[in-house]
């Protein structure tokens, strides 16, 4: 679905359709495609013991609206997404990198970013080596 | 030796009114702590010894296991998810390759089925011994974690004997199991059963009622349902807040259904029910194992799946009710033998945040408590 629906109906889904428990947020890069990035919503509600997925595609560099104000957990979720995929949640209230450390260069998880790929710069500064591998 | 009359490090002439009339401190926990499972780094923020607020600092132990995921193939990646959560390593596999197997359309034959759920069972019974040991010694009392690790002991024993390794265990394949029961696995997890309901009644013995036990970790770290929901928390921590959930009824998979076993639940989401609701899981995950055993079909274990898994385009979500909660695996595949993508949706990570919360207002003391209660383990929080 559009992107900028994406809050309306998180928001319907928690408060109409009784979706009360954010299983997991993620994402799933396409480098090839012009909206490269699909943002999973996967949700669960305990009253219709169903599970649903909600899924939008925005471009690099696209924000889009938190869902911390909906679910709580969505805090590490986001975060989690940001520091992967480099992808910003406006109104998040504490964005920053969380497995990765703090003033490393990229996200891992983007489909550009090779497996052996490291933060030369970070290493060197912070463990004081040439290279990790 | 310390020099008392040194005074170069202060700064004398103006008056440390920071210091000296602080209401707040700033105080470090982690990662290097013994109290902290692993490599968890908790900022607390203190007045006195109350805590106001905490912050976490993870990902010591990120290996980028989903970053590997796209590079290996589907087989290839299996022993990996092992090394997640590796106290209850079974139970990762268990997930992965139902995932898989959910994306290829196959479903595992009833023999594969039943010896799965008693593994993953066993599997729970381990965890929570590794649990109930580590949380006893963390508020003091060290008798348990000698008992735990030498019943744990016998449940190793039995996955040694079945599949070689006693941790990170590799026991399934998609598509089944490739080991097929050992000459005396039924007896060995009959007797592992009637040994173990007295064990665990000794455990009780020791902490149920004992009154430094009660006074530790009754009212301590409370989450009402409400919370538990909106944070996301899943397993024995949403259960013992009083919400009978558990995947295993919810959406069985599995076996599951053909077995009758109860979802013990709490009242008060106390650190304190939480440990209740724990041991009544063992006492379950027991009931559970002997109905298996008795119940083990005759027949092939490995389903029929292609010696180069490629699944179709499509993705998948598939969630099992691990000893620490919802485990959760989101699959992409693009009809190549890797992955496109793999989430892994790990429940002590989402379990860990609720920390904050049940720490406001606590001791210290009440911290390690906590954390010892909501049972993480820092390889599958930092993955």
């Amino acid at each position: 679905m559009d992107s900028s629906l994406v809050y309306e109906i998180l928001l319907r889904m928690r408060h109409d359709e009784l979706f009360d428990y954010c299983v997991d947020i993620t994402a799933v890069h396409y480098p090839k495609r012009e909206a490269q990035f699909d943002i999973v919503y996967i949700l669960y509600s305990f009253h219709h013991n169903e599970r649903v997925r909600i899924k939008t595609q925005i471009k690099d560099g696209e924000h889009l609206r938190t869902a911390v104000t909906i679910w709580e957990t969505a805090n590490w979720l986001e975060r989690e997404v940001f520091d992967m995929f480099g992808i910003v949640f406006d109104g998040h209230p504490d964005l920053k990198r969380i497995l990765m450390p703090d003033g490393w260069k990229g996200h891992p998880l983007r489909k550009d970013y090779p497996i052996l790929q490291q933060d030369q710069e970070w290493v060197k500064i912070n463990l004081g080596i040439e290279s990790g591998q | 030796m310390t020099d008392s009359t040194r005074t170069d490090y202060l700064d004398l002439d103006t008056k440390d009114e920071t210091f000296l009339d602080a209401t707040e401190l700033v105080l470090n926990m982690g990662p290097q702590h013994p109290s902290t499972h692993g490599v968890l780094r908790v900022i607390l923020k203190l007045d006195g010894e109350k805590v106001l607020g905490t912050e976490c600092v993870i990902g010591y132990l990120h290996r980028g296991v989903e970053k590997i995921a796209e590079n290996r193939t589907y087989a290839m990646f299996n022993p990996y998810v092992d090394r997640m959560d590796y106290v209850a390593a079974v139970s990762n596999g268990l997930g992965y390759c139902e995932a898989v197997e959910k994306l290829l359309s196959v479903e595992a034959p009833p023999r594969a089925q039943y010896l799965r759920v008693i593994l993953t069972e066993l599997c729970r019974i381990a965890s929570h011994q590794v649990w109930l040991g580590t949380h006893a010694l963390d508020i003091g009392a060290i008798t348990p974690l000698f008992y735990c690790f030498r019943d744990r002991e016998e449940v190793l024993k039995i996955f040694e004997k079945y599949c070689g390794a006693r941790l990170t265990t590799h026991a399934f394949r998609i598509g089944g199991c490739i080991y097929e029961a050992y000459e005396g696995f039924e007896q060995d997890c009959k007797k592992f059963c009637d040994a173990f309901l007295p064990k665990l009644d000794e455990y009780e013995e020791l902490l149920t009622t004992n009154r430094i036990w009660v006074e530790r970790t009754k009212g301590v770290g409370i989450l009402n349902p409400e919370d538990c929901i909106a944070l996301g928390v899943t397993g024995p921590v949403l259960r013992a807040s009083g919400v009978k959930w558990d995947l295993r009824k919810a959406q069985p998979y599995e076996s599951y259904k053909d077995f009758d076993f109860e979802i013990p639940t709490g009242l008060h989401g106390d650190t304190y029910d939480r440990y209740l609701v724990r041991i009544e899981e063992m006492r379950q995950a027991v009931r559970i194992i002997r109905q298996a055993v008795d119940g083990l079909p005759q027949g092939p274990i490995m389903a029929k799946v292609p010696k180069v898994i490629k699944p179709p385009v499509g993705e998948v979500y598939h969630s099992i009710e691990a000893p620490k909660g919802e485990l959760g695996y989101f699959i992409v595949s693009d009809a190549s033998t890797q992955p496109y993508r793999i989430r892994v949706r790990p429940p002590s990570f989402v379990n860990l945040q609720a920390l904050d919360k049940m720490v406001r207002g606590l001791l210290v003391a009440d911290v390690v408590a906590v954390i010892g209660t909501l049972d993480i383990v820092l390889g599958e929080v930092d993955r």
